[in-house]
């Protein structure tokens, strides 16, 4: 028992409804805001921390004191915590950015709260340990990324939006249909009591439909092929601050669930489950980076590498040894880090250039020197060249998957990669190098290097690392050992009677 | 009354799915309503319906009916109001700065 596991998920929530009281005041807002986000980043340092010293590394909390099986639990493991810390970290960088770059009268319609409420539901979904509970997170934070994603209500995002809630409020249609069908199979909702009960029901036949209903809820989400047509239109229409958080975030709480559900419940029958979850990472891989290749514009081109990425992450899992989860769980630490900073960079060159079609670009490395240089260090970050952190999380799952004999889908993430690094140097070419192109006039940035500040510490990051690649890895190596030994959540949240 | 309730839940499912593949934005919203219908009367009929009992435990109780379903319902009831009422604000706003309530004309082409 321990009171601290709530606090992620509670700061948010009383700030977020404290905000809606001063709307019109940006000021109050602003300063409540920031002091928040940075009290919320320690706090989630020190649950980690204090979860790291733990002695099963796992912490419990029973809400209203009622016993596991029958109250909803949330369980705080090494993993959610990394999650955690690494969601208020990215709403920490995007709220700095939204300061600067969103417009102020915008901000007087419930930005702010909104903000935050979708951080709480976020880590919430990483913190809960009952699967209606991690539904109710789910709706959460989803209803506060339908209100983000048509901030500024132009025709383009309402278009779209229309679409991206539809399609979401569908898969949570179904998110009941499978709650439904496990209640009426196991007759209880917390994880680890299904997961008990699971393995004496032997899985077959009817829970292995569950299993591929749930994969498809959480692949709706997470952007898992085929079911990520509306992420590259959706994600183009916000301003680039609600974009960053969204490409980092949103789609990493359904991979996170997946992970979650596939290490802990669903781990009897993995010739089935993990190779569909194989084929399936592979072909995400693929097409996602065919749409990147394809596009010739600043912002489609890193949503379709979300895609992409979200395959690298589940190949993890479908390889399903203690090193391919590790380096799936490094990979999500850096793809949160690195995708982010790149959608902020989006965002800096179209204040900058008005723009965010490549063709009508060019040159600005001449004007801003500090934007392009780093910009080309996140990018080779993202393509995985060393000795950045990218090179490292591929390179763990590469090794696995050889060790494991799947060297098709090994072939597939090098070329992948190839392909990656190939529209990463598109952007570069285009909007950095070759001819200046006028820049826009009605620039409202004065100076765009106070827009660098944010983005700096995520690209520090990225090189640390890379550079501390080894202690890294081996945090890693301790969360991907601890969720792939499912006995241990169980008896942390089933033996504190 | 399991299979009644299930061959209605069916029954709503089919016209759900039907109204969603439709192109007007309001029967597609009224096919997500009827949807999220179908997927709460199944969380009901997937626990047992139970005697006529209420979900009530007292000292000596006989039978009850099982209250935790209708406690999730409860809250998928009230999540779905909020998101169907944001849904229709949404739709509306599209069709007013749009001028359209066709999907097919709300397409929108990759290249713009």
């Amino acid at each position: 028992m321990n009171n601290l596991i709530i606090a992620p998920i509670l700061l948010p929530m009383i700030l977020g409804s404290i905000l809606i009281l001063f709307t019109q005041k940006i000021h109050i807002q602003r300063i409540l805001a920031a002091l928040t986000a940075i009290a919320l980043l320690f706090v989630s340092f020190y649950l980690a921390y204090v979860v790291y010293l733990s002695p099963d590394q796992i912490i419990t909390l029973e809400l209203g004191s009622w016993p596991a099986p029958f109250g909803i639990v949330l369980v705080a493991d090494m993993f959610a915590s990394l999650m955690v810390i690494l969601a208020s970290l990215i709403g920490l960088v995007c709220l700095f950015f939204a300061f600067k770059t969103i417009i102020h009268e915008r901000q007087k319609y419930y930005f702010y709260p909104f903000y935050f409420f979708l951080l709480t539901g976020v880590n919430g979904a990483f913190l809960t340990g009952d699967l209606f509970n991690l539904f109710v997170f789910f709706e959460v934070m989803l209803i506060s990324s339908y209100v983000l994603i048509v901030f500024g209500g132009t025709a383009y995002q309402l278009r779209e939006s229309f679409k991206y809630v539809v399609i979401n409020i569908f898969s949570s249609i179904l998110f009941i249909v499978a709650i439904a069908y496990i209640y009426g199979i196991t007759g209880s909702l917390n994880l680890a009591d299904i997961a008990v009960k699971v393995a004496v029901l032997e899985q077959q036949g009817v829970i292995n439909v569950i299993a591929i209903l749930l994969l498809i809820v959480f692949g709706l989400k997470g952007a898992l092929f085929p079911l990520y047509f509306w992420l590259p239109k959706s994600y183009y229409g916000p301003p680039s601050a609600i974009a960053a958080l969204f490409g980092g975030l949103l789609t990493k709480v359904g991979i996170y669930a997946i992970i979650r559900v596939f290490t802990l419940i669903f781990t009897h029958n993995p010739e089935f489950t993990h190779n569909v979850i194989l084929i399936i990472a592979g072909l995400t891989m693929f097409f996602g980076v065919l749409g990147a290749v394809s596009q010739f514009n600043f912002k489609r081109i890193l949503s379709y590498h979300i895609i992409s990425q979200v395959g690298y992450m589940v190949m993890g899992l479908g390889i399903y040894t203690p090193l391919a989860v590790a380096g799936a769980i490094y990979y999500i630490t850096h793809h949160i880090i690195v995708k982010s900073a790149l959608f902020l960079f989006a965002g800096v060159t179209q204040k900058l250039t008005g723009t965010y079609e490549l063709n009508e670009m060019g040159g600005v490395i001449k004007s801003y020197p500090w934007l392009g240089w780093l910009f080309f260090i996140t990018a080779l970050s993202l393509a995985g060249i060393p000795p950045l952190s990218g090179f490292f999380s591929k390179f763990a799952l590469i090794i696995a998957g050889i060790q494991e004999e799947q060297y098709f889908i090994v072939f597939v993430s090098l070329l992948v990669g190839l392909l990656t690094l190939y529209s990463m140097m598109k952007i570069f070419n285009n909007v950095f190098w070759g001819e200046e192109q006028y820049l826009d006039e009605k620039t409202t940035v004065k100076n765009a290097n106070w827009l660098l500040i944010p983005i700096v510490p995520l690209v520090l990051l990225t090189i640390t690392l890379g550079l501390a690649a080894e202690p890294i890895f081996q945090y890693s190596l301790g969360i991907a050992e601890q969720i792939l030994e499912p006995s241990n959540y169980i008896n942390s949240v089933l033996n504190e009677y | 009354m399991e299979i009644m309730m299930i061959v209605y839940i069916g029954v709503l499912f089919t016209v759900g799915t039907y109204m969603i593949l439709t192109n007007v934005i309001l029967r597609i919203i009224l096919g997500i309503i009827l949807l999220s219908h179908g997927a709460h009367l199944l969380l009901l009929t997937m626990s047992g319906l139970g005697e006529t009992s209420p979900p009530l435990l007292g000292e000596n109780a006989i039978s009850y009916a099982d209250p935790l379903p209708q406690a999730l319902i409860l809250t998928a009831i009230v999540i779905n109001f909020g998101v169907t009422a944001f849904l229709l604000v949404l739709g509306y706003r599209t069709y007013q700065e749009h001028q359209t309530d066709n999907l097919e004309e709300l397409r929108g082409s990759s290249d713009e």
